[in-house]
């Protein structure tokens, strides 16, 4: 067929083939037969996977992005279709990831009628969306999904939304392919600075004697790791990564503070208390890592470098803001840096290190993080993991050992549960050789489990972990902590027979009682060639420390439960035994 | 809290659809009230220009000028203090009067440099252009007799000089 006799559907198609889209996931209906039609017809690299909830097509999106770098479509139908993406969409602006979504519309003539499954999805849609296109005319269509493209993909990236009504589906589309980009007003600006800001940072860098990196999802999305890691070793600072940075410094250099925050280990927050120059590379510094917002560094230099302007003071007044790349930024700065003299913070460093290590009980009964760090020797650090939300997934985020990017994919900025197993699934297509482990919780795994039909159909060898406490565990936490132990719409009684339910789906399903078994039961889902359900069955009261209680700042990270005394007992079922002392 | 100031903001926009919601989103997500808004064509076609007032906080109004700076749509997101710019907004005012006040409602007009557009038996249409506080004082006075109906048009800026508005 040439390409002036092909429909809009068939051009849409062809254009999202044409700037590289490998893989789509979806569900049709009626407004998105003709996009569903033209996959039929004219479609020929790019992969399209049946999923069982729109939702899930947005998750799969969203990981195989966060596991590949490049983006994914999304293709549902109008109405009830795009509105289940919503979750999804949100969930990839939050965290600025890539991503194409394209809905089906109600015919031109019927919009604003209330036509039967007519959603106005691009104003429902717009404060979560990088930009979106309600497309008029079959011929816009190759315009669009170019500029789709580009915008979701540079800059700070984000999910870019085109709404297609039925009948542009179906008019013919006359123009070619190679249509030219019309942006006037998109300025993604890698290098928004000038060489000024470059001396002034290296200027703040030469005086500081105790200085501290944030790395976040920014060093990660502009591949800066090898410059971030130069950054460090020359100034001999260290780097604490937030749950998006993840591996973008690796976990086992010296120099790792590991995470930050709210759940981050009690010396990476020490050390945010006691630095004196704070640099953040690509991170948002956002409310669960700052502690109070505005005691966050108070006295300390604080150096602000990310792609998206709009950061700036959003939460935190920098004293060097820095708009640009960070792989940029770092390259045009690290030819100015002078070797750090920094052995005495170093040393204290260390002995934060010593003081408070990041640990877990590993008595009366089997604890997630046990199950974390058998994962880390079983799969020697390489696994991809995915996570749910929950308590599960700051035990996922403290534990795993991760000294790569693009190695652990969790939901941060919309915390959103069911997120895990879709995740994995996408980040399994983008990967297929690899392992990839979703670490997922009782709560949030049956928000999304459908797509269990998605990895057997597929054969995937996608490793669910399911941390069964029988409960919504954090939000448990909460209510044990700072509402007196009402738990109040916590308790998951009813939980299916987690391996039976795999089963039903052809999936093997392991169970996983005693702490005695875990590397037996590992490893036996590990070499399974497709994929894997295991059900462990957790303490039921457990809770995550560190932790940074709410409205409180960093100082007082404790490392247990506020009313507990050290060493006693939680005095419940299954309750640990836990020491600790508060960090200040 | 810091002090709640009315600013005034120029914003050049490609006009496309979704663009003026986009840009409304912005300042009612962050708790800013407009005050008034003129969108209008900008000097080529494919372009509005949008002239804004809007209430709200210092640091909650340079989140507002970032984030809409960065819409796709946006070309440019100033502020502008007033002493940077000519201001300018329009009014219509139509005043219920019989023969016996006409004399004094054509004063006013006349002191506000108001142009008398319609003449009824028992109305007048009062064209008035200025700054907006100008305008406030007319309809302050004004507001004396029946004021039947008032519309205006909200204020637009144009930077002085070699400034860029
Ligand atoms: C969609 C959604 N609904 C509600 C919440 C609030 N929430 C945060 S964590 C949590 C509990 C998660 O329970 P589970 O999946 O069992 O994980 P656990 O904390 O027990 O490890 C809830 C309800 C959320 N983050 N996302
Ligand atoms: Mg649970």
């Amino acid at each position: 067929m040439s390409e002036n006799q092909m429909n809009g559907a068939e051009a849409l198609i062809q254009s999202l083939e044409k700037i590289g889209i490998e893989i789509g996931f979806g569900i049709p209906g009626g407004s998105a037969i003709p996009i569903y039609d033209a996959l039929y017809k004219v479609r020929r690299k790019m992969k399209f996977v049946l999923v069982r909830h729109e939702q899930n097509a947005a998750h799969e999106a969203d990981g195989y992005a966060r596991a590949t770098g490049k983006p994914a479509a999304v293709l549902v139908t109008s109405g009830p279709g795009a509105a289940n993406t919503v979750t999804g969409i949100m969930t990839a602006y939050m965290d600025s990831v890539p991503m194409i979504v394209i809905t089906g519309q109600s015919v031109r003539g019927m919009l604003g009628k209330d036509a039967f499954q007519e959603a106005d999805i691009f104003n429902l849609t717009m404060p979560i969306v990088k930009h979106s296109y309600l497309v008029k005319s079959a011929n816009d269509i190759p315009r669009v999904v170019r500029e789709a493209y580009h915008i979701a993909t540079t800059g700070r990236p984000g999910p870019v939304l085109i709404d297609v009504p039925k009948d542009v589906g179906t008019d013919p589309c006359t123009v070619g392919l190679d249509a030219e980009m019309n942006l006037p007003g998109y300025k993604p600006e890698p290098r928004g600075y000038g060489p000024e800001t470059i001396r002034q940072i290296a200027d703040a860098l030469a005086k500081s004697q105790r200085p501290v990196i944030i790395a976040g999802h920014g060093a990660v999305l502009s591949r800066a790791e090898k410059e971030l890691r130069q950054l460090a070793e020359t100034l001999q600072a260290p780097v604490t990564t937030t749950l998006l940075g993840k591996g973008v410094f690796p976990d086992s250099h010296k120099l790792s503070l590991h995470g930050l925050g709210m759940h981050g280990t009690a010396y990476a927050n020490r050390a945010i208390v006691e630095c004196d120059l704070m640099i953040s590379v690509g991170a948002r510094l956002d409310d669960r890592i700052l502690g109070i917002p505005s005691q966050f560094c108070k006295d300390a230099v604080k150096i602000h470098i990310d792609v998206d302007a709009a950061e700036f003071g959003k939460l935190v007044k920098p004293d060097i803001r820095c708009r640009g790349d960070a792989k940029t930024v770092l390259q045009d700065l690290l030819p100015l840096l002078k070797k750090g003299d920094t052995d005495d913070w170093i040393k204290r460093i260390e002995g934060f290190k010593k003081k408070w290590p990041l640990t877990y009980a590993k008595k009366g009964g089997l604890h997630p993080p046990q199950v974390i760090d058998a994962l880390n020797k079983l799969t020697g650090g390489k696994a991809v993991m995915t996570t749910d939300v929950g308590q599960h997934q700051m035990w996922a985020w403290q534990f795993f050992r991760a000294d790569k990017p693009w190695q652990f994919i969790s939901s941060g900025g919309a915390g959103t549960m069911g997120f895990g197993l879709p995740a994995a699934i996408g980040a399994q297509f983008g990967r297929p050789g690899e392992t990839v482990v979703a670490i997922v919780g009782d709560g949030g795994f049956q928000m999304t489990m459908s797509d269990l039909a998605t990895a057997a159909i597929h054969k995937l060898p996608v490793k669910i972990i399911l941390m069964n406490n029988h409960y919504l565990g954090m939000v448990r936490q909460w209510q044990d902590m700072f509402y007196d132990e009402r738990y109040s719409g916590v308790d998951l009684e009813g939980n299916p027979d987690f391996v039976e339910l795999a089963q039903a789906y052809g999936i093997l399903g392991l169970n996983l009682k005693r702490a005695a078994d875990i590397p037996k039961v590992l490893k036996k889902a590990l070499d399974h060639p497709g994929p894997a359900l295991v059900n462990v069955e957790v303490v039921h009261h457990e809770e995550v420390y560190p932790m940074v209680p709410p409205g409180k700042p960093l100082e007082d990270t404790v490392l247990c439960h506020p009313r507990r005394k050290p060493g006693r007992p939680a005095g419940r079922k299954n309750g640990p035994a836990r020491s600790g002392a508060k960090n200040g | 809290m810091s002090k709640e100031m009315t600013h005034n903001l120029s914003i050049y926009v490609a006009n496309r659809p979704g663009a003026l919601a986009r840009i409304a989103q912005t300042f009612s997500r962050r708790g800013f009230n407009i005050e008034s808004l003129v969108v209008s064509a900008g000097a080529t076609g494919d372009f509005s220009r949008m002239t804004i007032t809007a209430k709200g906080d210092e640091a909650g109004l340079e989140q507002v000028i970032m984030q809409c700076s960065k819409l796709v749509d946006v070309l440019a997101c100033r502020e502008h203090t007033d002493e940077e710019v000519v201001a300018r907004e329009l009014a219509l005012v139509k005043v219920a009067v019989d023969s016996a006040h006409r004399g004094e409602v054509l004063q006013i007009a006349d002191h506000f440099r108001a142009k008398t557009v319609d003449l009824s038996e028992n109305s007048i249409v009062l064209e008035a252009t200025g700054s907006s506080e100008k305008l406030d004082a007319m309809v302050n006075l004004l507001g004396k007799y029946k004021i039947i109906e008032l519309v205006r048009t909200g204020k637009v800026i144009m930077a002085r000089g070699a400034r860029e508005t």
